[in-house]
């Protein structure tokens, strides 16, 4: 980029921009902007950062509630947690980087989201995630999931932060287009929250962290545009992490922050120091001049072009009060990190950059927030899907049980989690598989936190609204499960290519089904990403998206962690099933698996039913009566008392359902709100359960090593456990 | 660790900076784990001579108590204050997860609440923990009694080639090992990751226990 280059049309549309972007570019400058200006208006013009195709139907969700302190806006939600603690919480997406180089792209994903949450000033206590692979099949996967995995354990377990939890899925529709959305949660006192917003004339802008590189320019604009075969060669728009700066750059923030240093604070995510300045300033709405000559350069000869754009990982961004500049110097330099000041914030209104003595870029901040494009794209409505006819079960249900639990969206984690430190810091109370949600301690106190990640894509393919609907539903779920009460989620919806009406519609519908949902469950969303253009273009010209994905990131409280409870099967209990079953095998992981068929229409989510049962299973878990707790969702009943029975290797006897139903229905439909429970006295279970309206019966008594099924067969939790955990080490390790 | 540390003792333990270079009155000298410096060299080869090392050193020549885990054992091998040196596991993985120690010397301050052939359970978590030494100094440790924990499964039996007992690789199945004077000992897991029922046991209890009751006496 040194060489001169003529800012044109041909240009902006390299840039990502359209004609019409490109004109308003124009009319807001007044002149033909200049290199630097074109890409700081292309950046934040982006999808990744304007939101354009977005924002419209963002509005609908609902993102409030009494315990809610911040909402969408700010770098991550918060939510108060009591005892004057705050949570503070977000997903987002590393999609497209992690497909092209998966290592550092899962990596830097997870070093993006750690301090989008630490910059509010909250130490992370917890690292989940949410990824979907290709077909297993496809030679692809295995070198992307074993960089992903690599990757985000290489990031989270040298920065000493523990991972406790995530969900993966396996689908063709990922073949060429993975997702990695990672997720941080921090714990701040709810009196020290920091926020991005600029303030006061003349006060410094500083500058720390990693030094500036040329990685990763333009990263923000290559995620807002479908994939096509030339994919790998954009390897050098994908950044590189260094986990131990994060480390110091965590503590150093940290530290500085329990003093009245700052003003305001933001890390330098996508589109870097662009991004990270005007959005500082915007917020307060106040000018910023920036001198580039003092940026901490770790390649001679940068341009003006290149810093605004880089995308080096580990830096932040913050205004100070001037009379604190030296002591916040001092803390950063006993961390050892870069510390030096960039610039000043001034009365203009303006974003002005200079470098080498030139004025590099001068924009006014109003209108290129304000005059951002937006747009109302056409939505169609998804088809309703025809529901599933009569299906026939081949095999017996104990060769069913085997294979599905064999499968690879149902097998055993443990090859992946292995590879995460989930105990770091020491307050890990439940680690991953060991309940429906992980299960966090609050350090000197009894207060717990509850986080989970869901989403069933091949739901939200079928039906996007009832998919949308039961991503939500089926966080508030596992949040239940453990005894916890579910406060707020995050979101990361993960979709294709926006211009296309069939894509929009998943999108809009899928919201409309999230909103419901939240707001039947009182559930508000505090904070998201938004992830489009994630589809593939091959060779032959044909163009796969991928299912949508709206993945739903759920954290809930325990007043008395000590309360929680745990999936494993209790020996000498009574298994009470709560919840209705009518048998939905559409969309079911069984018909998927057994019979090879995506069809039907996915299980309906009753709200005001979820919300009923959940309430109740809730109040019994914290009463002492339910010790031990599941919840029924992908394979039904009987993959859900499987799953229990390989946790603890205790096992269960269960009875014929009696259901009027074929089996396979009962025990492998996926009909929502249900739960399995461990009780001593499952009558009275069921009895309370009759009087607050939830339908439950007791379906097994457990004891003994094995799963003895309804047929009379018996299968040992360690021949299941064999199976269970066959897949991974088989297509990772052979 | 400092948790752990502070549940046993009822004292939070001073924290010290790699840049200072006294640790008078100090008792017991506690490595964490972590990643020091990135550990993007050899792990913990940076930190073997980072600025408060000399002081690690010279408590050890006095004879001072000194406990490293996880990172903190390879840095005491990158020190020399205990010999061998941990690889990469065997299956060139990070693992994290449970594994069981069998007790194998149990007059050292960090065993001895335990008797020669305990069981017991501790997380692990690590990508460097395949021990390893050259055969001279095996036998020397094997014959002076200074392995002090060897990786088993639940039942205590210890089998080097299955990674169902011994998980990264380590030769002789060693987790952790002490000095010749018994007063160092490091231990690739992490005993301080179970003292706390709520947490899932109290397993690492034993060892912090006796520790106190060692340096009290």
């Amino acid at each position: 980029m040194n060489k001169p280059v003529t800012v044109d049309l041909s240009l902006a549309r390299e840039f990502g921009l359209t004609a019409e972007e490109y004109g308003r570019v124009l009319s807001i400058m007044g002149r033909t902007p200049s290199l630097t200006e074109l890409g700081v208006f292309s950046v934040m013009w982006s999808e990744h950062c304007s939101y354009k195709s977005s924002r419209k139907w963002l509005r609908g969700l609902p993102t409030t509630a009494p315990w809610v302190i911040h909402g969408p806006g700010e770098n991550a939600g918060v939510v108060d947690i009591g005892e004057g603690y705050a949570a503070i919480f977000k997903m987002e997406s590393h999609n497209h980087p992690s497909f092209i180089e998966p290592y550092q792209g899962a990596a830097t994903g997870v070093g993006g989201i750690l301090r989008d949450v630490f910059t509010m000033g909250a130490r992370p206590i917890a690292n989940l995630n949410a990824l979907r692979f290709g077909s297993p099949e496809n030679p692809n996967t295995r070198r992307i999931v074993d960089g992903v995995v690599r990757g985000i354990g290489g990031y989270g377990n040298c920065v000493g932060v523990p991972t406790v939890g995530g969900e993966i899925n396996f689908h063709p529709a990922y073949d060429g287009n993975p997702l990695v959305n990672a997720m941080t949660v921090g714990l701040a006192r709810k009196d020290r929250i920091f926020l991005s917003a600029a303030a006061g004339i003349g006060n410094p802008v500083i500058y720390v962290g990693s030094r500036t590189g040329r990685d990763g320019i333009h990263g923000a604009t290559m995620s807002s545009a479908e994939f096509d075969e030339d994919a790998l060669s954009k390897r050098p728009t994908v950044q590189v992490g260094d986990p131990f700066i994060e480390k110091l750059l965590i503590e150093a923030c940290l530290e500085l922050m329990e003093t009245d240093a700052i003003v305001a604070i933001q890390d330098m995510g996508a589109a870097g120091l662009t991004s990270s300045s005007v959005e500082m300033a915007g917020k307060g709405g106040v000018g910023i001049d920036l001198d580039l000559d003092a940026v901490p350069q770790r390649e001679p000869n940068m341009t003006a072009y290149e810093m605004m754009l880089s995308e080096s990982q580990e830096r932040m961004l913050m205004v100070l009060r001037p009379d604190r500049t030296e002591l916040a110097r001092k803390i950063f330099e006993k961390w050892e990190l870069d510390f030096a000041i960039i610039g000043h914030l001034t009365e203009t209104g303006h974003i002005v950059v200079r470098h080498k003595g030139q004025v590099e870029a001068d924009i006014p901040l109003a209108p290129l927030a304000d005059q951002a494009p937006v747009y109302d794209r056409p939505a169609q409505k998804p088809s309703i899907p025809a529901p599933l006819g009569a299906v026939h079960a081949p095999l017996s249900l104990d060769a069913m049980l085997l294979e599905l639990v064999a499968s690879p969206d149902l097998c055993s984690r443990a090859w992946v989690w292995n590879q995460y430190d989930s105990t770091v810091g020491g307050q890990t109370v439940r680690r991953p598989g060991a309940a429906d949600a992980a299960i966090v301690k609050i350090e000197d106190s009894t207060l717990g936190l509850a986080l989970t990640t869901d989403c069933t894509p091949r739901y939200c393919q079928a039906d996007p609204r009832t998919g949308g609907a039961q991503a939500v539903a089926e966080a508030w779920r596992n949040i239940t499960a453990t005894g916890a009460r579910p406060l707020a989620v995050t979101d990361n919806l993960n979709f294709g290519n926006p211009e296309k009406p069939e894509i929009m519609g998943q999108f809009v519908a899928a919201i409309e089904g999230m909103a419901e949902a939240c707001t039947m469950l009182d559930f508000p969303v505090v904070s998201g990403n938004v992830s489009l253009y994630n589809e593939t273009r091959a060779p032959d010209g044909s163009v796969r998206a991928i299912l949508p994905t709206p993945a739903i990131g759920g954290l809930g409280v325990f007043e008395d962690v000590r309360k929680a409870v745990g999936l494993g099967m209790q020996a000498d209990k009574d298994v009470v099933l709560l919840g209705a079953t009518r048998g939905e095998l559409g969309q079911s992981v069984w018909l998927r698996e057994i019979l090879g068929r995506e069809e039907g229409a996915p299980p309906p989510v009753d709200l005001a039913v979820e919300r009923r049962n959940g309430d109740f299973v809730r109040g019994e878990i914290l009463a002492g009566a339910i010790t031990a707790c599941h919840d029924v969702a992908d394979g039904g009943i009987l993959v859900a008392a499987a799953e229990m029975v390989m946790a603890s290797g205790i096992g269960c006897e269960l009875e014929s359902p009696d259901s009027g139903m074929r089996p396979e229905a009962f025990w492998f439909g996926e009909d929502q709100a249900r739960y399995l429970a461990c009780v001593d006295d499952g009558a009275a279970l069921c009895a309370r359960a009759a009087k607050a309206g939830v339908p439950a019966r007791i379906i097994a008594r457990s004891g003994g090593n094995d799963l003895i099924l309804p047929n009379g067969v018996t299968i040992s939790a360690a021949r299941m456990n064999v199976a269970h955990g066959t897949f991974f080490p088989a297509l990772m390790d052979a | 660790m400092a948790i752990a540390l502070k549940r046993v003792t009822g004292h939070a333990p001073r924290m010290v900076w790699h840049h200072e270079t006294d640790l008078t009155g100090v008792d017991l000298v506690v490595l964490p784990g972590g990643f020091s410096y990135g550990d993007y060299l050899r792990c913990g080869a940076m930190a073997a001579h980072s600025p408060i090392m000399p002081a690690v050193r010279a408590h050890a020549d006095k004879g001072g108590h000194i406990l490293g885990v996880c990172n903190g054992f390879q840095i005491l091998t990158e020190t020399g204050l205990l010999p061998g040196a941990l690889l990469r596991n065997a299956n060139l993985r990070f693992l994290s997860q449970d594994c069981h120690l069998r007790v194998e010397a149990e007059a050292t301050p960090f065993t001895h609440r335990w008797k020669k052939g305990d069981v017991f359970r501790a997380p692990l978590a690590h990508g460097d923990g395949n021990y390893t030494a050259d055969p001279a100094t095996l036998e020397a440790l094997e014959g002076e009694g200074r392995i002090a924990f060897r990786y088993a499964d639940a039942k205590g039996r210890v089998q080097a080639d299955d990674t169902g007992c011994n998980p990264n690789g380590s030769v002789n199945s060693i987790a952790g090992i002490v000095s010749k004077n018994n007063r160092i000992c490091g231990m690739m897991p992490h005993p301080e990751d179970l003292v706390d029922p709520l947490m899932g046991g109290e397993d690492g209890l034993p060892l912090f226990e006796g520790l106190v009751e060692a340096l009290v006496r």
